[in-house]
């Protein structure tokens, strides 16, 4: 890899580890030191390596230089040093000297071990998923704000309050007991999810760092699975979960970045072997004697790697939906099981639902019955297709709609 | 919005028994008409049927098996519903499978506590 390259692909692999540990080691009040000492060691390797050209191994010489800044840096703050080193010696008694271990098998453990800090309850969800991004992805705040579609300022505060809030709380940064694992567990879960979801759905136009999100999430969730108290079954369901809907990612935009919608994806464009992985991860997921809303979620998603329509297809879809809602209500739920209502009973009987879900400011409600009325009520489709418009905020939303009327204006 | 139980009776003794098949379509029924009203955000807790056995216990230590040697309507189950008033609550009732097979839904508003 030229070093042009091989610099942003080591910081998004290597600053995450560096940073993991290092707080970890430091306790969570002091991550903005780990992150500083991270940071400079990126510095000086772009300094370094632009002058004296790449080391043998840049990752190796990243974690020395790393061990030598952490330790320059305990050397010259005695007071933090003091409180460090009193924290240190707490854990491993023996041990006279710092020891900053960056093997394989701690980088993993600091890394479980920070999701879970960085997941604490007390931190809002939206700065749980930036900080997340930060620390546990290495992605710059540049590209959190091209995530969260906003400025860099907007993000640094963002960040700095969640900070704040986890100095607070005094958030340990260690796996929590037997006890209170499944309940924590549930949090971190939340923000894999929706961490996901926010490459997944977002108004974003960016591709390729959608895509991203996507796979972190992914990288993440793994994390947790390959973790044997973490390794629950509905972890394994959420990751069946993204698979699956990861296995569409290529099919479903254009070359010109515009949305194709299920119907109309080229199904060799779909990803056999995540689709693969996804079946694998479900049957693991099918342990045990709870149901989450993930492995409905996952069900659902299984069912739409088949592109072929059938009826018994509808109405395994209609009943996981049935089952989602009654562990969680989401209008969006709610307007997917009405489609999968049409599609299993009929559209008659999906309209009369429909028209009771009370989601009259939704565009995707109006977007729904329009898709119902087709060859009932013409007049019904363009009416709900020109509210649909009105109500749509996306850009690519909005073109969806606007061609289906063109579409149906002709009929 | 009020909160409103719904309570399922049925005559089951005198239902004729059902294949798995028309067990498995029954369940489809009732899973259908939950679900639609969980889509409209107004299921309060999705309940539980009930079984067919039952103990009745009076004053002085009195313990019948029943209730069903007095009375033929067992209660089968029951679910708790969001509604703005008795009759939209009467109305997600409409939709309730047993009515299908000779039962009846009662529909009674919870008084917060």
């Amino acid at each position: 890899m030229e070093q042009a390259t091989l610099l942003p692909h080591l910081f998004r692999t290597e600053y995450r580890k560096i940073t993991s540990v290092l707080c970890k080691l430091f306790g969570i009040e002091h991550i903005e030191i780990a992150e500083d000492i991270a940071s400079d060691t990126f510095l000086l390797a772009a300094e370094t390596w632009g002058v004296k050209g790449l080391p043998e191994n840049p990752a190796a010489w990243l974690y020395t230089v790393a061990k030598n800044k952490a330790k320059d840096y305990l050397k010259h703050h005695s007071i933090f040093q003091q409180k460090v080193i009193a924290q240190i010696k707490n854990t491993s008694p023996h041990s006279t000297e710092i020891e900053i271990d960056l093997s394989k098998q701690n980088i993993a453990d600091s890394q479980l071990k920070m999701m879970f800090a960085l997941c604490h309850p007390a931190i809002p969800a939206e700065a749980q998923i930036g900080l997340s991004l930060r620390i546990l992805c290495g992605f710059g705040i540049n590209e959190i704000a091209d995530a969260f579609l906003t400025n860099k300022e907007t993000i640094n505060k963002r960040l700095l309050r969640a900070k704040e809030k986890l100095r607070e709380e005094n958030v340990k940064i260690e796996l929590p007991g037997e006890r209170a694992i499944n309940e924590r567990l549930q949090n971190v879960a939340t923000t894999l999810y929706l961490l996901f979801n926010e490459g997944y759905y977002s108004a974003n136009p960016n591709h390729t760092i959608r895509k991203e999100l996507c796979l972190e999430a992914m990288r993440l969730t793994y994390l947790l699975i390959e973790n044997e108290p973490t390794n629950l079954p509905f972890i394994n369901a959420l990751l069946s979960l993204m698979c699956f809907h990861a296995s569409r990612f290529d099919a479903r935009t254009g070359k010109d970045g515009e949305m194709i919608l299920y119907e109309e994806q080229d199904e060799d464009l779909w990803d056999k072997e995540l689709i693969e992985k996804g079946e694998y991860f479900l049957n693991k997921a099918a342990k045990g004697d709870s149901l989450s809303k993930y492995h409905l979620e996952a069900g659902i998603a299984y069912w739409h790697t088949i592109k072929k329509d059938s009826k018994e297809k509808w109405d395994n879809i209609l009943q996981l939906y049935n089952r989602l809602l009654l562990i969680e209500y989401s209008p969006i739920a709610a307007l997917n099981r009405t489609y999968a209502l049409s599609r299993s009973t009929g559209k008659k009987e999906a309209i009369t639902a429909a028209e009771k879900l009370g989601l009259t400011d939704n565009h995707l409600y109006h977007s729904l019955l329009a898709e119902l009325y087709v060859g009932i009520n013409d007049a019904k489709v363009l009416t709900h297709l020109r509210v649909a418009l009105s109500l749509a905020r996306s850009v690519a939303d909005k073109n969806l709609i606007s061609q289906k009327i063109t579409l149906y204006s002709k009929h | 919005m009020k909160d409103f139980l719904l309570v399922f009776r049925n005559d089951y003794k005198a239902r004729p028994k059902a294949s798995p098949e028309e067990m498995q379509a029954e369940m489809k029924q009732w899973m259908d008409w939950i679900g639609g009203i969980a889509a409209q955000n107004k299921l309060v807790d999705k309940g539980a049927p009930l079984g067919s056995e039952g103990r009745v216990v009076r004053a002085n230590n009195v313990v019948t098996d029943g209730p069903y040697t007095e009375i033929k309507e067992l209660i089968g189950g029951y679910i708790a519903v969001r509604a703005g008033s008795f009759d939209e609550a009467a109305e997600l009732a409409k939709g309730c499978p047993i009515l299908n097979y000779g039962g009846n839904v009662e529909v009674r508003d919870i008084i917060p506590m």
